[in-house]
């Protein structure tokens, strides 16, 4: 019998997105890589070699952490939310609303992870100071904006909270 | 204008048409195209800076289970590039290797793991070369030559004089030099490169999914290295994460993904790493400028001569573009009456330079506004009193025959002064605090395509069928500036529709028209021209419609808020769906065309390289940039920034605000932290950890003032707003630097190590002083 190249998988249960499922995922494989080729959820963006620019960042049990950085197994049991699961019955939620109506998202490419890196402050911290909002984006680089009208966003994501 | 947009909107602007794709993750870029049964695509890459290849063996990576394809330079025996005129670049190295990281071969495979395991399979041998890595050494009488008719290893030489440059500085009253060099940055756009191409050897068809921000050229260029019938290929731009110049030349890993995907006979997705978006590179280059000012009393300057080198790297890519670049925007922002500029454009052992954001004119500009202030300062000047001594009168045209018709700079100097409190602040901030300004400018487009066709500059189809929405097809690539939205704007207000009926599709070969593509910021100027013109072309046609239906003459028919009526006030008046519907009675669906040329006084002076520089208008900037600097660890601080943009109108002043904070942050970028650098020939900065991009911590709050000069050829009025703002940021900052502390810094960027040398030097040289005098 041949054995196949690949790695063996095992099964990993997460609820994510609001909805419990199961995988087979590698052992080695990054939740990042996880998300986009087996569950399909492509706004979870590469945008480095590894924990360098936060464009892939996900919520785990509400803390932003870089997907690239994080095992796929080391998840189980856990909750994960993208940027899939932040739209609910057709609205935009409070933080796209403002990067859409503010233009904090210019090409769009790390405001997947900017915006879930700024939902994982507004729960922490529902009324952030600049000061804060530009510390805790700190791991979230954009090369089109210059932030400003990132940090503007999330501060009226917050005003849209009261 | 008509009322397409309310007035609210017209202020203030828009967000852009396809934001909501954005902020929902829905947007697809490249890496994410459905890619179902795509083979893994893969480079080798030289391991040394300089030889000659005598071995590429790949026969053991195409033995390997999994592997479908291996190219290797014997593949394509054809060179490509940017340049009609400098294409000296394969895209698999042939003979020789020129920099670490070239491509050497490539492989195709089930999966990436397979896919590397045969890169790692890959012997290669080569016969070392002497490797150089600046422009001193590559320029050395003994240096071996990087390509054969490139004697010095020079690409070109420009040598050009405008005016009587004696007379200029013998009427003088203050002649200064400096010699200010630039490290070499990278556009570093967040997505990394990535490309899906997809041959079909049924029907020998190629369709190419790629991030290019200049879809011609991608389509050229396929054509040439893979033999093939431009007919046959079909170039698709997907959502794109940014390009900064980029993307504008073709990129080695699209032309090889091709080879890959035809050798394979199928679909090819291949994705770089952060380390390989480095050694694509493609952008600003080290740069060293030798500049020379004499200038009046009064601040007026007399006389300009400069000399700038730069470091290109192992191929031609832009290269003459950037040096002539460099010399050419020497002029059309001061009225100077001669100038002299001397450049030379070095090969290297180092990944090509290429076209980035303030193409050519960036380093000049910095060197420019640094001397200019340092005179100002000798001569007792505000710096703001001897920019207004220099100011042109428009309409003019330059000595290089640059025509300058339109000139918001002195607008945007009073602006940026009053926010700033310029007047009230300067000299009187605490130690450590710092004020500096300067000015920039760019083109509005370029006037003259780099593939010259003889057709119009830009085309926008227009279609209009019996649903009543509008369709604008643009080839235009749409990169994150808000292009797309601009095109949707210039169309809904020329024929005074909402925003909502017009729908833009942007970059596919098979449906859009042709375009010069995303560079040189020629978008809004050229394409917002032709959408003008072909939205002007559909509404005669409806109008023609409404004035059939409602008994009238055509001149009489007024098109405001989707309701043609007789007159303004009109009693009777048809809603827009129902005129639609009158017009395709005649002629059923409409496909309209409008284009846009800029006409021949506008495409340069007749020297050789005159053409590189001209445009249809300059946008003008002015800013001031507060700092602190902590003495103790060098440390620059950018507190905050003031910035005024000339536009000439604000087609959507939400994204030329956008626009211009990232192009004042991208210069901020390159002034304080972002530098490459190699360690034989190694990039040693190949991620965003060490390429240091500002992060939101270290990034101020930039005030943004529009000014409107309103050009007369421009669309509505407007010019870019893109590139602008960013070349007088670094200047600004090391203006600031010079004001806090007394430090005139003659290199970029404008690190701690740099600031605390230039400060222990100071006091170094105050301790001997003062040591001198107790001593005498």
């Amino acid at each position: 019998m041949q054995e196949s190249p690949q790695p063996r998988k095992r099964l990993l249960r997460v609820k994510l997105n609001g909805r419990w499922r199961e995988d087979a995922v590698s052992e080695n494989q990054f939740l990042v890589d996880y998300l986009r080729d087996v569950v399909g959820l492509t706004g979870v963006k590469t945008g480095c070699d590894g924990g360098e620019c936060g464009a892939c960042t996900v919520l785990l049990d509400n803390e932003a952490v870089p997907s690239c950085l994080m095992l796929a197994a080391r998840c189980e049991g856990r909750t994960i939310e993208t940027i899939e699961g932040v739209a609910a019955q057709g609205r935009l939620d409070r933080l796209q609303r403002a990067f859409h109506e503010k233009l904090g998202a210019q090409c769009g490419f790390c405001t997947p992870g900017m915006i879930m890196a700024a939902e994982a402050l507004l729960r922490r911290n529902p009324h952030p100071t600049a000061a804060e909002i530009r510390t805790a984006l700190s791991g979230n680089l954009c090369r089109c904006t210059g932030y400003v009208k990132i940090v503007e966003s999330v501060q009226t994501a917050a005003e849209l909270t009261q | 204008m008509n009322g397409g947009m309310t007035d609210n909107a017209k202020r203030r602007g828009v967000p852009l048409i396809d934001g909501v794709e954005k902020v929902t993750g829905r947007a697809r870029y490249t890496a994410d195209l459905e890619h179902a049964g795509a083979l893994v695509g893969r480079i080798f890459r030289s391991p040394v800076s300089h030889g000659e290849i005598v071995r590429v063996d790949v026969s053991k990576a195409r033995a390997l289970e999994g592997v479908v394809a291996v190219v290797t330079g014997e593949d394509c025996p054809h060179t490509y590039g940017v340049l009609p005129v400098a294409m000296n670049e394969y895209p698999l190295a042939r003979e020789r290797v020129r920099y670490r990281g070239e491509p050497v071969a490539a492989v195709a495979a089930t999966d990436a793991e397979t896919a590397q395991r045969a890169i790692e399979l890959i012997a290669f041998e080569v016969r070392e070369l002497p490797a150089y890595y600046t422009s001193a050494a590559a320029r050395a009488a003994d240096a071996v030559q990087l390509h054969a008719n490139k004697p010095g290893n020079l690409e070109r030489e420009v040598h050009h004089e405008f005016g009587d440059l004696r007379a200029g500085f013998a009427a003088a009253d203050l002649v200064r030099e400096a010699q200010i060099s630039c490290a070499e940055v990278n556009h570093a756009q967040i997505e990394p490169h990535a490309c899906l191409a997809d041959y079909d050897p049924l029907t020998a068809r190629l369709t190419i999914q790629s991030v290019s921000q200049v879809g011609y050229y991608l389509h050229l260029m396929l054509a040439r290295c893979l033999e093939m019938d431009t007919a046959r290929i079909r170039v698709v731009k997907p959502f794109i994460g940014g390009g900064f110049g980029a993307r504008v030349e073709v990129l080695n890993f699209e032309i090889i993904s091709a080879l890959l995907a035809r050798a394979a006979a199928g679909k090819v997705l291949m994705q770089l790493t952060r380390e390989e978006n480095f050694l694509t590179h493609r952008a600003r280059p080290q740069t060293d400028t030798r500049l020379k000012l004499g200038m009046r009393r009064d601040g007026r300057i007399t006389a300009c001569e400069c000399e700038v080198v730069q470091r290109g790297g192992a191929y031609a890519g832009y290269g003459i573009v950037t040096i002539l670049y460099a010399g050419a925007l020497l002029q059309g922002i001061y009225d100077i009456p001669a100038i002299k500029y001397d450049g030379y454009r070095v090969y290297a052992n180092l990944p090509p330079c290429g076209a980035m954001r303030g193409h050519g004119g960036v380093n000049t500009r910095h060197a420019f506004e640094c001397l200019l202030d340092r005179m100002a300062r000798e001569l007792g000047l505000d710096p703001f009193a001897v920019r207004r001594a220099n100011m042109l009168q428009a309409p003019t045209r330059t000595l290089n025959d640059l025509m300058v018709n339109s000139y918001g700079l002195a607008e945007c100097l009073d602006k940026v002064e009053r926010a700033s409190r310029w007047r009230e602040r300067i000299g009187t901030l605490p130690a450590g605090k710092g004020l500096g300004m300067a000015c920039s400018h760019y083109v509005s487009g370029a006037a003259k395509p780099i593939h010259w066709t003889g057709e119009p500059h830009a085309v926008v189809n227009l279609r209009l069928d019996f649903d009543g929405s509008i369709t604008a097809l643009t080839g235009a690539a749409e990169i994150g500036q808000g292009s797309s939205t601009m095109v949707a704007i210039a169309v809904a207000e020329t024929l005074g529709v909402s925003l909502e009926r017009v729908r833009v599709i942007a970059g596919d070969s098979a449906l859009t028209p042709k375009d010069n593509g995303a560079y040189s910021s020629r978008i809004t100027f050229m394409v917002g021209n032709a959408a003008i013109d072909a939205a002007a072309k559909l509404k005669s046609v409806l109008v023609a419609a409404a004035a059939r239906k409602l008994e009238a003459r055509e001149e009489d028919i007024e098109c405001t808020a989707e309701a043609f009526r007789v007159g303004a006030h009109g009693q009777s008046s048809l809603p827009f769906i129902d005129v639609v519907k009158a017009a395709l009675v005649d002629r059923g669906p409409i496909t309209i065309s409008g284009s846009f040329s800029c006409p021949p006084e506008a495409q340069g002076g007749k020297h050789r390289g005159g053409a590189v520089g001209s445009t249809m208008g300059f946008s003008y900037a002015a800013q001031v940039v507060e700092v602190s600097v902590d003495n103790a660890t060098g440390l620059v601080t950018v507190d905050k920034v003031w910035t005024a943009l000339d536009c000439g109108h604000a087609i959507n002043p939400l994204a030329v605000e956008g626009q211009v904070e990232g192009s004042v942050w991208m210069g901020m970028g390159q002034a304080l932290s972002e530098e490459t650098h190699y360690v034989n020939g190694l990039p040693a900065h190949a991620s965003l950890l060490e390429y240091r991009v500002p992060t939101t911590v270290e990034s101020p709050p930039i005030e943004v003032a529009i000014v409107e000069s309103h050009d007369p050829n421009g669309p509505f009025g407007a010019k870019e707003a893109s590139e602008g703002a960013l070349a007088g940021f670094a200047p600004a900052l090391v203006n600031a630097v010079a004001n806090a502390t007394g430090i005139e810094l003659n290199e970029l960027p404008a690190t701690p190590d740099r600031i605390m040398q230039a400060l222990v030097e100071r006091r170094r040289a105050a301790r001997l002083a003062a040591a001198q005098e107790a001593a005498s």
